[in-house]
């Protein structure tokens, strides 16, 4: 079988105590949404974090295009195309939003104003903000600046942990459409979510993680579509 | 009662409380700094700071006393400012040198604060001893050239008042080194890459990392930082009074204390800080005596000094300042934390 884009297998492990993932596997391509659902403390963050190398994982192996990066430190990863935002201090809070696209870029070693540019398009907002400190914006627009940061280094994969954890519906529902014009730029999104419906309505793959284990996996319609998982997950 | 009379107490303020206050919260703005761009970036309470100072002074002193031996001079100016790039250097080189040979293994550890704060005493210790076994523990002066721009005779015989302004050359110095170098530091942390990357680590940690700034490159900048800024604020400390081991251990009160008030890991804090101690010092430890015999009737003049604390007492000001601080807005001033 040919290896996808991205894609970790199997893995086992947690934070040092007892394991949190159980063999869990999770693909995606490129132009390709994926999302992970679950109830929770299933392993969804922590499969995430797995994912990046920012916590050991007992077996189990992660690749990207092919080659395998289970034994890279978090930075090479990011280094080679991985980019993550995570679910909670997102943002440089002391930092202006242009601070925070630039530090994004951190690693590049070319002319970012290009895709500084592009993120002020892709989230006008920000650019009337450039100037304000990333602590003084509200939910929403904290956590447009931080996938916008995310996105400064151009990556092959985002990884995007409950983006929409503590923003009202209505900026949940653009924060999901600008991820779906990301996706169109030929980007390999990984979402980790509890909003499961809307969060399955967007993607192109899901998988329903329980106890750390895959338990039902599929395209996003399938998972909407399915009366088990309907039942159990999506409250009917 | 004339104008003259409020003319001649303004100069005499200006010259015994205005001068020499600006002029050690400058020194003490520049340590404070030290302090604080510390604890934003590696977060522990560095006590070996003034320790730190005493051996960049130590080494801008021997550098300036072979510069002297081989007839080189500053003319009007101190021989030490030639010799301070170098005693920064090499200062700067011990800060890393500690850093790998002592911090390091404590960050691999991933130690509590508390643990670096106790090392840091140690590394204190042991600079403190370095010093005195290099240099001696005397009082030594270094300063040389002009020692005033303007001399109080002089200030009187050209304003004619009764007051005499002295402006010694090691305040004006001090005031424009420290000035120069905030401003070179605030340009370096706010404009440049790594200035930027050194506030974005000290403001999330975890997000720096995983933008991918190097934790490593982080701290060498910080060490270097702090080891530039501590032999500045020693030297000019040491123009201006004296060079003397003791004395800077004994800086590391007013220093912390200063970067407290401030908020501590604030850089504007540190300076701010470092002026409020340095002012309150002075103000609180002159005699009025003669400020007030100009400016009140001469039916109440005072009979006793009018101080309200000896000279003795300067370090109980810090510190009462200190505890008000911590007790009424223990945050400091600005909010600290972050660069």
């Amino acid at each position: 079988m040919q290896s996808k884009y991205f894609e970790c297998k199997d893995l086992i492990g947690g934070y040092g105590g007892a394991d949190i993932l159980h063999g869990c596997s999770v693909a995606i391509d490129k132009n390709e949404i994926v999302v992970i659902v679950g109830p929770n403390g299933a392993g969804k963050s922590t499969a995430m974090k797995a994912m990046l190398g920012m916590l050991k994982i007992k077996s189990g192996s992660v690749s990207f295009m092919g080659n395998d990066i289970t034994k890279l430190s978090t930075q090479l990863r990011i280094n080679q195309g991985l980019s993550f935002v995570p679910q909670t201090n997102n943002v440089f809070t002391e930092l202006t939003v242009r601070e925070n696209l630039e530090i994004g870029a951190y690693i590049r070693k070319d002319d970012f104003e290009e895709t500084i540019d592009q993120i002020y398009d892709l989230f006008p907002v920000l650019k009337d903000k450039q100037s304000q400190l990333a602590g003084e914006l509200s939910g929403g627009q904290r956590q447009q600046v931080a996938v916008g940061r995310a996105l400064m280094t151009k990556p092959s994969v985002l990884m995007l942990d409950e983006p929409t954890a503590g923003v009202s519906p209505i900026v949940m529902d653009e924060l999901f459409e600008r991820i779906i014009e990301i996706k169109k730029t030929g980007m390999a999104i990984l979402i980790v979510e509890q909003n499961a419906k809307q969060a399955l309505n967007i993607a192109d793959y899901g998988y329903v993680l329980v106890n750390g284990q895959n338990k039902h996996f599929g395209t996003g319609k399938e998972l909407l579509d399915s009366k088990e998982v309907r039942q159990s997950f999506l409250g009917g | 009662m004339e104008y003259i009379d409020i003319i001649n107490a303004l100069v005499l303020l200006s010259n015994f409380v205005l001068l020499p206050a600006i002029t050690y919260g400058s020194q003490l703005a520049l340590a404070a700094l030290g302090v604080t761009l510390i604890y934003a970036v590696l977060r522990f309470s560095n006590f070996a700071h003034g320790d730190l100072m005493s051996f960049g002074t130590m080494v801008t002193i021997l550098i300036t006393w072979w510069l002297q031996s081989i007839g080189i001079t500053g003319g009007i100016m101190p021989t030490a400012l030639i010799a301070l790039p170098f005693g920064i250097l090499i200062t700067a080189l011990l800060c890393l040198l500690i850093d790998q040979s002592v911090y390091k293994f404590y960050r691999k550890q991933k130690s509590v604060p508390v643990v670096f704060m106790i090392v840091s005493v140690g590394v204190m210790f042991t600079l403190n001893a370095l010093v005195r076994f290099i240099i001696g523990p005397d009082d030594r002066r270094f300063f040389d050239g002009e020692k005033f721009i303007i001399k109080a005779v002089e200030f009187k015989n050209l304003t004619g008042l009764d007051e005499g302004l002295a402006i010694k050359s090691t305040q004006v110095i001090t005031i424009i080194v420290a000035i120069i170098t905030m401003i070179i530091l605030f340009w370096f942390l706010q404009k440049s890459k790594t200035g930027k990357s050194m506030r974005a680590f000290s403001n999330n940690e975890d997000l720096a990392l995983l933008s991918g700034i190097n934790p490593d490159r982080v701290v060498m900048y910080t060490w270097i930082i702090v080891g530039a800024l501590a032999t500045i604020a020693g030297v000019l400390y040491g123009l201006d009074k004296s060079f003397k081991p003791y004395t800077y251990f004994s800086l590391v009160l007013p220093m912390f204390a200063a970067a407290i008030i401030g908020g501590v890991g604030n850089p504007l804090g540190a300076i701010v800080g470092g002026y409020i101690i340095g002012f309150s010092e002075v103000m609180l430890t002159y005699a009025y005596k003669k400020f007030l015999i100009y400016i009140l009737p001469t039916s109440i003049e005072p009979s006793g000094l009018m101080q309200f604390l000896s000279t003795d007492y300067k370090f109980a000001i810090s510190f009462i300042i200190l505890v008000i601080v911590l007790i009424v807005r223990p945050t400091g001033i600005f909010k600290g934390k972050t660069l």
